[in-house]
C-alpha cells in the first residue's frame, strides 16, 4: 500500500493539538497542586497518628497504586454519580481522579522526604527557640523539599502523560485531539509524527526547567 | 609454575619502552623492567607516580600507548594482523592472557555473591575448566595455606577486612598465575591485620611465586623483596638489591620520598 | 441485578484471562529485550549505546495510551496487519521494554566497577562475567523496581480496552452496558486488579529478603 504523507489536514486542525496541550499541561499542574496538598497532609497524619487511622492511609495508597488509572477514571465518572447524588463534567471528574490518583503516589514520596530531614535539623531549631509549628514551617518543611523536588519534577511529567486517559470522557486534551484528528481526516501517521514530538518536546522541557530549580534550591 | 614452557633464564615479564597517557597526562614516559622467575620486585613511589596504571597494563585492565609487555614472550595486549599493524587482542585472547597473571587488589573485590571457597574455585572451573570435586579440592588447598580453611563456606561480608584479603590472594594465586600482582593490599586494613596479610605474601615468596608488588611498607619491601623499583616521573628512577637501594639512596628524588614515608 | 450481575461472572473471568495473558506476553517479552537493550546500554560502545537510548527515552517521553493508539491505528498504514492484540501487546511490550531497559543499566551500575575488574583479573570473558558475577549481583536491585513495572504493565493493559480488546477492563465495561449496575462491576474489577498487583507486590518483598545475604 502506497501512503502519501499529507499534513495539510493537519495544520488546518492544528488549533486543536494547541488547544489540546495547554488543557493537557493545566490539568497535570492542578492535579499535582490538590495532590500535594493531599500527599502531605496523609504523610502527616500517618506520621503522628496510631496504626489504625495508618492502616486507612496505607489502603488509600496501595489501592490507587495497584489499581489502572482507566478503571479510577470510569469509577469516578460513571460509578459514583449512581450511588451519591452527584454531578459532574468529565474534566472535573477526571481532575478529582487524577488529583486522588497523585496524592496516592506522592504520601510516599512525602513519607520518605520527611523521614530523611535529620533529627539533628529540629533539634537544632528547638534550641534556637522556634515554637514546634515554627520550627515546622522554617526548618522540616523547607529541607524536605529540597530533598523530594527530584521526585515532586518526576511525578508533575508522569501526571502530564496520564492525562491522556482524560480522552476517554471526551476531555479535549492533546490525545483526545489527536484521535479526533485521526478518525476525522485518517491522517494517522501525520497526526502522531506532530503529537509525539508535542509530548516529548513538553515532558523533557519541564523536566528540564525543574531540574534547572531543582540545582537552585540543591542542598549544597 | 605447571605448564610454564621452559624458558628458564628469560624474565617471566619483560617491559620495553612502556608508555601510557591519560589525556594529556603522561603517566607512564618509557618504562623498561624485567621479572624474573621467583623474583619478588617491589615498586615504590609517590602517590600518583603510575604504580597502579603500570600493574593494570600488564594485567590488561588497562591498554598503553606505546613500547611492549611480554609474558613468557607473548605481546600480552597487541599482535600484529596480516598487514603487520598493532592490533588489541580481542576480548576472548585477552580473558586467555590475564589468567596467566594474577591479581590482587587493594579493597579486595571479592565476589559478594560467593563463599570463600566459591570465590576461589569460580576461576578454577570456568577459565581451567576443573571438574567440580578438583577445583574444590585446589582452592581448599588455597584457603589452608592462606590460613583460612576454616572459613570456606563464609560469605566475604563474614569476614574481617585481613580475611578478605587473604581470600583475593588465594583467589589470585589459586589460577596458577605466571607472576602475581599486588597493589597495595594492605592500605585499605586496620594497622593490626597488616601483619597476617603480609605474613602469606611472605609464605608466597618462600615457596618461589614470582610477584611484582606495589607497597608503601617500606620495611616489608626492604625484608621480603630480592629487587625494589623507584618509579619517577614515568620512568624506573632507581632499581637494585633492597639493601642497596635503601642504603644508597642514589637519587635526591628517592632520598625526599624515602624522607616522606619514614615519616608516616 | 444483583443475579445479573453474577451471571455475567464467567464473561468477566474470560476477560480476565486475555487481561493475565497480555500481561504474561507483555512482561515475558519486555524482560527479554529489557535484559538485553540495557546490558548494551550499560556495556556496548557508544556506536550501539545512542540508538538504545533514543529508543528508551522516546518511549518513556510518551504516554503510553498514545503508543497504543499509534500501534493500532498506525501499523497498518505501513503495511503490516497485525491484529488488535497482537498491536496492542506490542505497544505494551515497547513500553515495558524501555522501563526493563532503565532498571537492567540501572541496577547493573550500581555495582562497583571493581567486580567487573576482579572477574576480568582471574580471566573470566565477558559473557562468563556477566553470567557468574554481574548478574548474580545485580538481581538483588533489579527486582524491586522491575516488579514495580511488571504491575504497571498489567495496570497497562486495561487501556487495551480502548482498541477493541475484550480484557478485563472492556468485559466489565461490556457488563454494565447490559446490567446497568456500574459501581459494584468496576468495584469487582478495581478489587481484581488490586489482588493481581498487591500479590506481585508481595512477591518482590519476599524476594528482596532473599537476596538480602548479598553485602557489598
Ligand atoms: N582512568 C584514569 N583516567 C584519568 N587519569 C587517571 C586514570 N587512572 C589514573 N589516572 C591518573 O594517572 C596518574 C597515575 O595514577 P596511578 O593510580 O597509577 O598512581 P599510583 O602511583 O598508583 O598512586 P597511588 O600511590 O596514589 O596509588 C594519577 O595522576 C591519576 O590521577
Ligand atoms: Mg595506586
Amino acid at each position: 500500500m502506497l501512503y502519501h504523507l499529507n499534513f495539510g489536514l493537519i495544520w488546518k486542525n492544528i488549533g486543536k493539538l494547541e488547544w489540546g496541550l495547554l488543557l493537557s499541561l493545566e490539568l497535570a499542574v492542578v492535579a499535582i497542586a490538590i495532590g500535594v496538598v493531599i500527599g502531605l497532609g496523609l504523610a502527616l497524619i500517618y506520621e503522628q497518628s496510631s496504626r489504625p487511622v495508618r492502616a486507612l492511609v496505607s489502603l488509600y495508597v496501595e489501592f490507587i497504586r495497584n489499581v489502572p488509572l482507566l478503571l479510577l477514571v470510569y469509577l469516578v465518572f460513571y460509578g459514583i454519580p449512581t450511588v451519591v447524588d452527584i454531578r459532574y463534567d468529565g474534566v472535573t471528574s477526571f481532575l478529582a481522579t487524577l488529583s486522588l490518583y497523585a496524592g496516592a503516589y506522592l504520601v510516599e514520596i512525602f513519607r520518605a522526604g520527611l523521614a530523611a530531614v535529620p533529627r539533628g535539623l529540629t533539634d537544632a531549631g528547638r534550641a534556637i527557640g522556634l515554637t514546634p509549628l515554627q520550627g515546622f514551617i522554617h526548618v522540616r518543611l523547607p529541607t524536605m523539599f529540597r530533598v523530594i523536588l527530584p521526585s515532586l519534577s518526576n511525578t508533575f511529567v508522569s501526571l502530564f502523560k496520564d492525562t491522556s486517559v482524560a480522552s476517554v470522557l471526551a476531555v479535549p486534551e492533546l490525545t483526545y485531539g489527536a484521535q479526533w484528528i485521526n478518525f476525522n481526516t485518517f491522517r494517522i501517521v501525520e497526526v502522531y509524527a506532530v503529537v509525539t514530538p508535542m509530548y516529548l518536546i513538553a515532558g523533557y522541557g519541564i523536566l528540564g526547567a525543574l531540574r534547572l530549580l531543582e540545582r537552585r534550591f540543591a542542598v549544597s | 609454575m605447571p605448564g610454564n614452557p621452559d624458558t628458564t633464564g628469560l624474565p617471566v615479564v619483560s617491559i620495553r619502552g612502556l608508555e601510557k597517557s591519560f589525556g594529556a597526562l603522561a603517566v607512564l614516559r618509557g618504562i623498561d623492567l624485567d621479572v624474573a622467575r621467583g623474583d619478588v620486585v617491589s615498586i615504590i613511589g609517590s602517590s600518583g607516580s603510575g604504580k597502579t596504571t603500570l600493574l593494570r597494563c600488564i594485567n590488561a585492565l588497562e591498554t598503553y600507548d606505546n613500547g611492549s609487555i611480554q609474558l613468557d614472550g607473548v605481546e600480552v595486549q597487541f599482535r600484529n594482523d596480516e598487514a603487520g599493524r598493532r592490533q588489541r587482542r580481542n576480548e576472548w585472547e585477552l580473558a586467555r592472557l590475564r589468567a596467566e597473571t594474577g591479581m590482587v587488589f587493594q579493597l579486595f573485590y571479592l565476589f559478594p555473591h560467593l563463599t570463600a571457597l566459591q570465590n576461589v574455585m569460580l576461576g578454577l572451573r570456568k577459565v581451567r575448566k576443573m571438574e567440580v570435586a578438583e577445583a574444590k579440592s585446589v582452592a581448599t588447598d588455597w584457603l589452608s595455606r592462606v590460613g583460612l580453611a576454616d572459613k570456606a563456606g563464609s560469605l566475604p561480608s563474614q569476614l574481617s577486612g585481613g580475611q578478605q584479603q587473604r581470600v583475593g590472594i588465594a583467589r589470585a594465586a589459586a589460577m596458577g598465575p605466571k607472576v602475581l600482582l599486588l597493589d597495595e593490599i594492605t592500605s585499605a586494613l586496620d594497622p593490626e591485620l597488616v601483619g597476617e596479610v603480609l605474613a602469606v605474601v611472605r609464605k608466597l615468596a618462600d615457596d618461589g611465586m614470582t610477584m611484582l608488588m606495589v607497597t608503601h611498607e617500606m620495611a616489608f619491601a626492604r625484608e621480603a623483596s630480592s629487587r625494589i623499583i623507584f618509579i619517577d616521573a614515568g620512568r624506573v628512577a632507581v632499581e637494585g638489591a633492597p639493601g642497596e637501594v635503601f642504603r644508597e639512596q642514589a637519587n635526591d628524588r628517592l632520598r625526599s620520598f624515602l624522607a616522606r614515608v619514614s615519616h608516616l | 441485578m444483583f443475579w445479573s450481575v453474577i451471571e455475567s461472572l464467567p464473561f468477566v473471568w474470560r476477560g480476565l484471562l486475555v487481561t493475565l495473558g497480555a500481561a504474561a506476553l507483555t512482561v515475558s517479552m519486555s524482560l527479554v529485550a529489557g535484559l538485553l537493550l540495557g546490558t548494551i546500554v550499560t556495556y556496548a560502545p557508544w556506536p550501539a549505546r545512542i540508538p538504545v537510548r533514543l529508543f528508551s527515552d522516546l518511549i518513556r517521553g510518551i504516554p503510553i495510551l498514545v503508543l497504543i493508539f499509534f500501534v493500532y491505528y498506525g501499523l497498518p498504514v505501513t503495511g503490516l496487519n497485525l491484529n488488535n492484540f497482537a498491536a496492542g501487546v506490542l505497544a505494551i511490550t515497547l513500553f515495558s521494554t524501555a522501563q526493563v531497559v532503565e532498571i537492567t543499566r540501572g541496577s547493573l551500575q550500581s555495582l562497583h566497577h571493581g567486580q567487573m575488574e576482579a572477574a576480568k583479573a582471574i580471566g573470566l570473558n565477558f559473557p562468563q562475567r556477566l553470567t557468574y558475577v554481574i548478574f548474580p549481583q545485580a538481581v538483588r536491585r533489579f527486582l524491586p523496581p522491575w516488579i514495580n513495572s511488571v504491575t504497571d504493565a498489567v495496570k497497562g493493559t486495561a487501556l487495551l480496552s480502548l482498541v477493541g480488546i475484550v480484557d478485563l477492563m472492556l468485559a466489565i465495561q461490556q457488563v454494565i452496558g447490559r446490567t446497568y449496575a456500574p459501581m459494584p462491576l468496576y468495584v469487582l474489577g478495581a478489587l481484581i486488579y488490586f489482588v493481581i498487583n498487591y500479590s506481585l507486590s508481595s512477591l518482590s518483598r519476599r524476594l528482596e529478603a532473599r537476596y538480602a545475604y548479598i553485602k557489598e
